[in-house]
């Protein structure tokens, strides 16, 4: 097997693109692929001060390495969300990334800055945990965007990612979130603006990144994800990859390029100024405080549920 | 060869020599959802492994 380019040993076949590639040229297609989503979705300027989201996994790691490749100054954000020795392992290899490098890493903790954490929240608040955990995570960094002068929040979703939110939404045909899923959300009405430049790499593809880049990233997965939605509908495409190569690609990208201008179009947003969580001062839809201060609020002071209320009985 | 798999972590032994798809297939594994690394290197799918290597399954889906 022969990389495509330079006709050198292969390190990596690449079906959709009916391709193998050498380590070097792997790493080119890459950055081109991201630099294609940056300038196609015009994600980001050269001056933005930019946060990545950091889990300390391998999209996050592999978004940031990306973006200091492209030339791009980036700083991170860590949330610790409680989650047993995952969150432990999962912080030291987002510190360590950091270290290695000299880049800043910011870390919030919500046992010790929130008083609560994943396990309990979703508990209290009768949500799944993969539910609570998003919500967690979109607040704080939407908050610590604003309150540090960022202009745009990064995060690491990929290709299969999309593809696989894209899928529920799909047989749910629900619009609404049809019409938000774009790599791009704009800055308004107090949030800050979200991009997300790897949407043209596969999972597969982000994981590769990382080995050949020698990125030390966490791989073992989030114990409370297990079973989930998501991993069903990844399951699902993959299957359809194996048989038609190209498939994930051509259904996100055939969605972004000719039915999300449709919706848009269709449901124009309403220039609304939304209130202001009387807690936090974050801008929510709700009168009262934001869904984020609601769930801190019922978690707060119940005694810690561990990771194993939820993961007792797996294999 | 002595193959290590992850989620749960555990090492399983595989005679003789494979290639990367026949060992993916003969384990029940999805190619899309795996990356094989011989050495910190990865190894392609038509790569051949030996019956004395050590290699790595990993897989590279995360459910978040």
């Amino acid at each position: 097997m022969k990389c495509r380019t330079c006709r050198e040993p292969a390190v990596i076949d690449l079906p959709r693109h009916n391709a193998n590639f050498c380590v070097e040229h792997f790493q080119q297609l890459c950055r081109r692929q991201v630099e294609k989503a940056i300038a196609d979705h015009r994600m980001l300027g050269r001056d933005d001060r930019i946060l990545v989201a950091v889990s300390g996994g391998k999209d996050s790691l592999a978004v940031w390495d990306l973006l200091l490749e492209l030339g791009y100054r980036a700083d991170g954000l860590y949330v610790s969300l409680g989650i047993g020795d995952y969150s432990e392992e999962s912080g030291e290899h987002a510190r360590r990334f950091a270290a290695e490098r000299d880049l800043v890493l910011k870390v919030v903790d919500v046992r010790a800055d929130h008083g609560f954490d994943v396990p309990t929240a979703a508990r209290a608040t009768g949500r799944v945990p993969c539910s609570a955990c998003g919500l967690s995570k979109r607040h704080l960094f939407d908050r610590a965007a604003i309150e540090g002068g960022y202009d745009v929040v990064v995060t690491g979703h990929n290709l299969d990612d999309e593809a696989a939110v894209l899928f529920g939404n799909t047989l749910r045909w629900d619009v609404e979130y049809l019409r938000r899923q774009l790599p791009v959300l704009p800055a308004t009405n107090g949030f800050p603006r979200k991009v997300k430049p790897l949407v043209r790499l596969s999972e597969r593809e982000t994981a590769a990144w990382c080995v050949v880049r020698g990125i030390d990233y966490l791989v073992e997965e989030c114990p409370m994800a297990a079973g989930n939605k998501h991993l069903g509908y990844k399951d699902l495409l993959n299957r359809l990859e194996e048989e038609s190569p190209g498939a994930k690609a051509a259904f996100y990208m055939g969605f972004l390029d000719r039915m999300s201008p449709l919706l848009v179009d269709s449901t124009a947003e309403t220039a609304t100024v939304p209130a202001r969580c009387p807690s936090c001062g974050s801008p929510t839809g709700s009168d009262g405080p934001c869904a984020f201060c609601r769930l801190v609020e019922r978690s707060k002071g119940r005694e810690p549920v561990p990771v194993e209320f939820y993961t007792r009985g797996r294999r | 060869m002595k193959v290590l798999l992850r989620q749960p972590t555990r090492e399983i032994e595989v005679q003789g020599r494979r290639r990367v798809h026949a060992l993916l297939a003969e384990l029940g594994l999805s190619r899309e959802a795996h990356l094989v690394i011989r050495n910190g290197t990865l190894v392609p799918g038509d790569g051949e492994l030996a019956a004395d290597d050590v290699v790595e399954i990993r897989p590279v889906i995360s459910g978040g």
